[in-house]
């Protein structure tokens, strides 16, 4: 499955890119987030992430789809 | 109306906007970048904003200030990018037939947006490093920004109109319940 994963914030810089696609066998968001944290080492509590996925916010366990765009959120600090 | 903006904020134009002639109130809010936060000197800030979703949400927020506190028109918008010491970070302006609905409607749409809208801001101090405010990992570590947190803020509403001018958004890191942020 090809997912398109933006970051924000202190998760871009760590990823060091803004975007990405890849290639995942991941079904639900959590399980794509536990996926990149193995690859990154984010070191961040998923509970205090939020999850968008195609520019909505989602639920961890949503199903995934092919061509999906997907954001971690950060806790926000705008204002 | 809600925008994320690279450009400066023209809080006179957005007035304008707001001007209706079945309004005799009009109520206005505007965050600056403070010179401190705390306990430490800041420099500047640079806001990042995940666009498609923070517009859609800071609208859903207009709407549900304009349908709670009947308001006739709200507005906001939000800067990105880098801003320097007394910059406007963040815009709300409310119309409403009566003060009472444009006062309720401005402090719904401020407080919400600064829990809702996915907007990041970094702070620049004045030794030369900077953070992410609010960072999750930090929080994780108990570094200072979040563990600090709890006594510094204000719990009176009273301080957002102190000399400076409510300027009391742009530097704090907003916590339910909405309290404290302002």
């Amino acid at each position: 499955m090809n997912l398109t994963v933006s970051y924000f914030a202190w998760l871009r810089e760590h990823a060091g890119a803004s975007e990405e696609t890849l290639q995942s066998a991941a079904v639900t968001p959590a399980e794509l987030w536990q996926e990149l944290e193995g690859r990154y080492g984010f070191g961040a509590d998923s509970s205090r992430l939020r999850v968008a996925v195609n520019d909505e916010f989602a639920a961890w366990d949503a199903t995934l789809r092919d061509g999906d765009h997907i954001v971690f959120i950060p806790p926000v600090s705008g204002g | 109306m809600f925008r994320i903006s690279s450009e400066s904020i023209d809080a006179a134009a957005l007035r304008d906007e707001l001007a209706d002639d079945s309004c005799g109130g009009f109520v206005a809010f505007e965050g600056w970048v403070r010179n401190h936060h705390e306990g430490r000197r800041v420099t500047g800030l640079e806001y990042e904003a995940y666009d498609a979703l923070a517009v859609s949400e800071g609208k859903k927020i207009i709407a549900e200030a304009r349908e709670r506190f009947g308001a006739s028109r709200v507005a906001c918008v939000h800067r990105v990018g880098s801003l320097g010491l007394g910059e406007m970070a963040v815009w709300v302006g409310a119309s409403a037939p009566h003060r009472d609905e444009a006062f309720a409607a401005c402090r719904y749409v401020i407080d919400e947006v600064k829990l809702r809208v996915p907007v990041w801001k970094k702070e620049h101090y004045v030794e030369g490093d900077s953070d992410w405010v609010n960072c999750a990992r930090c929080a994780e570590a108990g570094h200072r920004h979040i563990a600090a947190e709890a006594d510094d803020r204000p719990t009176s509403p009273a301080t957002e109109t102190a000399p400076g001018g409510g300027s009391a958004a742009a530097q704090e890191t907003p916590v339910r319940p909405g309290v404290r942020h302002g």
